[in-house]
């Protein structure tokens, strides 16, 4: 059985903060008030945030959407909650349907804990009978019995969000929605609430999460949505498309990296004329075709062409290898792997085979630069090529190196 | 229209949990608490009775008690109406984070704030009353009014508060309008002076519902004699048709509540 079903649609917003002119506005709104058939136009400033949303969601599935900010998510669960309504489209819910979304808005600062649970558990949705029967669960769960009676202004954030929290988490719904909330309070009170998800799991409640913490979409759900610019653009087993919105985000990166440097202000600048100039970075792979998008475990070589109006000797070969968040991944210097350059003089290339490098996936940047005997005076730094590690499994960590680990078990 | 009755029906522990919060956050931390019920209306009396003797003087009739117990009368429902109307007005955008947030039928908000302003009222009224006895006003079979009058001022006050709150949503101008008028909306209505003593502008002072229910109540409490049924009758068509006028477009703006608060 469906027990929510979205059927084409579509929601649009305003942006900006201009008010409509009266003018304009009173025949609108009586239009509105009187037949209610929303136009489908776009009228000056506003967008559309979801675009022909079609999905269908069963009894007891744990359904994750994730994607990037902006992409609808939230506007999804408002939809869902009946804060907002569709401007096209169609949507059904069937059962009891609640929200751990800020679960401290009813609360009012002057009430004590106990007014507030009522309140807050009665804006919730449940009746004053519900609460009486569970008032003694929740305040035990949000482990403040002793300021019960104090008002909430007075409480600490972190009792604060406890105590909503606690509410919220004792209705019995048939659907909850999910939004980011499940990082409240201190690592016993998150103890407390991962124990009280895998009750709701368990209990057959459909739950819909929002999230962008990847681990927790992945160990929960069984099936994710993929939202980007307010269209699905993947559903599916969380294994499939986790890996695709990560190398989704990673192309973004990389654009906005290469935009970064395309401005002038990133270019190293050393002397007005070089002696040397690097002329061009490339990437090939294994069979020489020059490529930016690299596989784990691939082999890369640089090609490095550079030209010098004079002769300079000893010329020394430096390669860094940088991942976007500034982290330094591999230095390699052509003397440290016995490269003796005699001298160089018009154009010429360098070429640096790295093998399999086993970087994990992401963006990095090439820096290679040439410098004196020494090393301390640089002739020429070129920052040029970004390349990409594309993700093919679920990446849940940072790390910088995929190791080619064999794992044995003995007993 | 029936639906949304009915939700807030379904609603109603919120509802009265809202009312309950309303009531208790206005008198909490103020040393008199509750005793503000009862002052406010006192103060508005007073004043009211300041004006009239006043009047007094100039016209050269005397003040008599029953005059005093017209204007409690009348002061007491007068307060209703306009604080009602001042709390409605914010009920919806007060509450902006329930609004974009949760969901329930919003209609909650101004009448959880009509009911709170209610409780007031009824507290005043007992007041009042011990008044009554003590200054030997009586009572009389007209009483029976009253519960009518007193129904037709709440749908009346409820109808406005709906409207009101859902259009000051939209534009913030309305709170400013509606304060302008609830200022002077006291010259325009027969609260410390009586429609008859306008002559023939009286039916002007009735043509307001509010003025028109004011003078029944003075009549059935205070006069024990019937009120004027024409305008009794004129009064309960406004209010009951104000009512449903401003639950209709109460219910048909409120998809648009949370993107345009």
């Amino acid at each position: 059985m469906n027990q929510i079903e979205f059927r084409n649609v579509w929601k649009k917003f305003k942006r900006g903060e201009k008010l409509n002119s009266l003018r304009d506005t009173i025949p609108h709104l009586f239009k509105k008030t009187f037949s209610f058939n929303n136009d489908n136009g776009l009228r000056q400033e506003e967008f559309w945030a979801l675009e022909d949303i079609n999905f269908e969601i069963k009894k007891g599935e744990v359904v994750g959407i994730i994607g990037p900010n902006g992409a609808g998510k939230s506007t999804i669960l408002k939809l869902l909650s009946r804060i907002l309504v569709p401007n096209k489209g169609k949507i059904e819910i069937s059962g009891k349907l609640s929200a751990l979304i800020e679960v401290t808005a009813g609360f009012h600062p002057e009430l004590t804990g106990r007014e507030n649970v009522y309140l807050n558990g009665t804006i919730l949705g449940m009746t004053k009978r519900e609460i009486d029967s569970k008032f003694d669960q929740i305040v035990d769960f949000s482990g403040i019995a002793e300021f019960i009676d104090t008002p909430v202004k007075r409480y600490s954030s972190g009792m604060y969000s406890r105590l909503g929290f606690s509410v919220a988490v004792h209705m019995d719904p048939d659907i909850l929605l999910v939004d980011e909330v499940l990082s409240v309070g201190d690592i016993a009170f998150q103890a407390k609430c991962t124990k009280k998800m895998r009750e709701l799991l368990k209990s057959n409640t459909t739950i819909i999460l929002v999230s962008h913490n990847l681990t927790l979409i992945e160990s929960l759900c069984n099936r994710v949505i993929l939202l980007q610019k307010g269209k699905i653009i993947k559903e599916g087993i969380s294994d499939e498309v986790i890996p695709y919105y990560q190398n989704i985000v990673y192309k973004i990166e990389e654009e906005e990296f290469k935009k970064e440097m395309a401005s002038d202000n990133y270019k190293v600048k050393i002397n007005q004329e070089p002696l040397v100039n690097i002329r061009s970075i490339s990437l090939c792979d294994a069979n020489q075709n020059i490529r930016e998008n690299f596989k784990p475990g691939e082999s890369i070589s640089i090609n490095v062409e550079f030209e010098s109006k004079e002769k300079i000797n000893n010329p020394l070969f430096s390669l860094d290898i940088i991942r976007h968040d500034g982290v330094l991944c591999c230095a390699s210097n052509s003397k440290e792997n016995g490269l003796f350059i005699d001298s160089i003089k018009g154009r010429g290339s360098i070429n640096i085979k790295l093998g399999k490098i086993n970087l994990a996936p992401g963006i990095y940047m090439i820096k290679v630069s040439i410098w004196d005997r020494e090393m301390i005076h640089p002739y020429d730094i070129a920052t040029k090529d970004i390349f990409r590690i594309e993700s093919e499994g679920v990446i849940s960590n940072n790390a910088i190196f995929l190791p080619e680990a064999k794992w044995k078990m003995k007993q | 229209m029936i639906s949304i009755l009915k939700e807030i029906i379904k609603y109603k522990d919120l509802l009265f949990m809202l009312t309950l919060r309303d009531i208790k956050i206005r008198y909490k931390q103020a040393i008199m608490g509750f005793m503000w019920a009862i002052f406010m209306p006192i103060i508005a009396i007073l004043s009211g009775v300041i004006i009239k003797t006043a009047i007094s003087f100039v016209s050269g009739k005397p003040l008599d008690l029953s005059d005093v117990a017209s204007i409690s009368a009348k002061v007491l429902p007068w307060t209703f109406f306009i604080s009602s109307i001042k709390f409605a007005v914010n009920s919806l955008v007060g509450n902006r984070e329930l609004v974009t947030k949760i969901y329930f039928p919003r209609a909650v908000f101004p009448f959880a704030s009509i009911i709170a302003c209610l409780f007031d009222f009824f507290i005043a009224a007992i007041s009042i009353t011990l008044l009554f006895a003590v200054i030997h006003i009586g009572i009389s079979i007209y009483i029976l009014w009253l519960p009518l009058l007193l129904i037709m001022l709440i749908l009346f006050t409820t109808g406005i508060g709906l409207f009101l709150s859902a259009a000051n949503l939209f534009y913030r101008d309305v709170k400013y309008v509606v304060d302008v008028i609830l200022m002077f909306g006291i010259f325009f209505t027969p609260v410390f002076y009586e429609a008859k003593q306008f002559g023939k502008w009286e039916k002007l002072m009735l043509l307001n519902p509010i003025g028109s229910i004011l003078e029944a109540i003075n009549s059935s409490v205070v006069l024990h004699k019937s009120p004027d049924l024409f305008w009794v009758f004129y009064a309960s068509i406004t209010s009951i048709s104000m009512f449903f006028i401003g639950l209709i477009i109460f219910q048909k703006t409120e998809p648009l509540f949370a993107e345009n608060i």
